[in-house]
């Protein structure tokens, strides 16, 4: 840059205050909620604050069964509460709302092809629902047996 | 040159994370959060819980699940802060307070998994 002849530094363009601005449109905080799509993007968004609230729940479950079964059952005691019931069942549908939504994407993230032609995408996605009915019923069996 | 990315890391954990959270939560959640509390099935009990938390790979799977899930809540909720309301300057904060309560929810569960038995 040292090495620039005047005539560059002369033909180098000039910045000054008011030079053009990028074209940005302002976007409402609320942007999401004016279309369908767009909201059903926030709330599958939205899912991921349940999970965090799941592994929090799950953690205070561990550190009870460490301390013990009256902590235990304290533990059992506090999620009968409405308040927590409410939580963990709006939880569950949002969660169930991932969990379908994240087996959907599978066939346009991997597009799978067989014999040149394109396995249809439903085909794709129900090995995961396979997988999410036989997992959900070891975990039950397991814990309930 | 350009500086190099991190992001290809997060965005594994997030989505090995969304498979884990998408097959085992809504189980567990159920059955936790719903059915046992509200009497719907015989709840087990503390010995058979125990018995099982015992198992070293009801251990690990425990591990994975609570950590994954949480970084994957870490990268959506991050984007989600950032595009749902328009804070994309507070980056920095955001980010911290995202994959350090990851972090820390991960050193909890690895602490409580290799102390409770």
């Amino acid at each position: 840059m040292s090495e620039a002849n005047p005539e560059t530094i002369e033909t180098a363009p000039r910045y000054t205050e008011f030079h053009p601005r990028w074209y940005r449109p302002q976007v409402s905080v609320y942007w999401w909620l004016g279309q369908r799509q767009y909201l059903k993007f926030i709330l599958r968004e939205l899912s991921s604050v349940f999970v965090a609230l799941f592994v929090v729940m799950t953690l205070f479950q561990l550190s009870a069964l460490k301390d013990g079964p009256e902590a235990y059952a304290d533990f059992q005691r506090s999620l009968q509460s409405p308040l927590v019931i409410a939580v963990n069942a709006i939880g569950f549908l949002f969660i169930v709302f991932h969990a379908v939504t994240w087996f959907n994407l599978a066939p346009s993230a991997m597009p799978v092809r067989l014999g040149g032609k394109r396995v249809p995408a439903f085909l794709v996605a129900a090995p995961s629902y396979v997988m999410w009915i036989l997992v959900s019923a070891i975990v039950s069996w397991l814990v309930l047996r | 040159m350009a500086k190099q990315s991190n992001e290809a890391i997060f965005w594994v954990l997030f989505s090995a994370g969304g498979v884990v959270a998408a097959l085992l939560i809504p189980v567990q959640l159920f059955l936790f959060g719903l059915a046992i509390p509200l009497g719907w099935v015989q709840p087990p009990t503390y010995e058979h819980l125990m018995a099982l938390v015992r198992l070293p790979l009801v251990r690990i799977y425990l591990f994975v699940l609570c950590s994954l899930s949480l970084f994957h809540w870490a990268h959506r909720f991050r984007y989600t802060l950032y595009d749902g309301l328009r804070v994309k300057h507070l980056n920095e904060i955001i980010f911290t307070l995202c994959y350090g309560g990851a972090v820390v929810g991960t050193a909890v569960a690895a602490y409580l998994l290799w102390t409770i038995a």
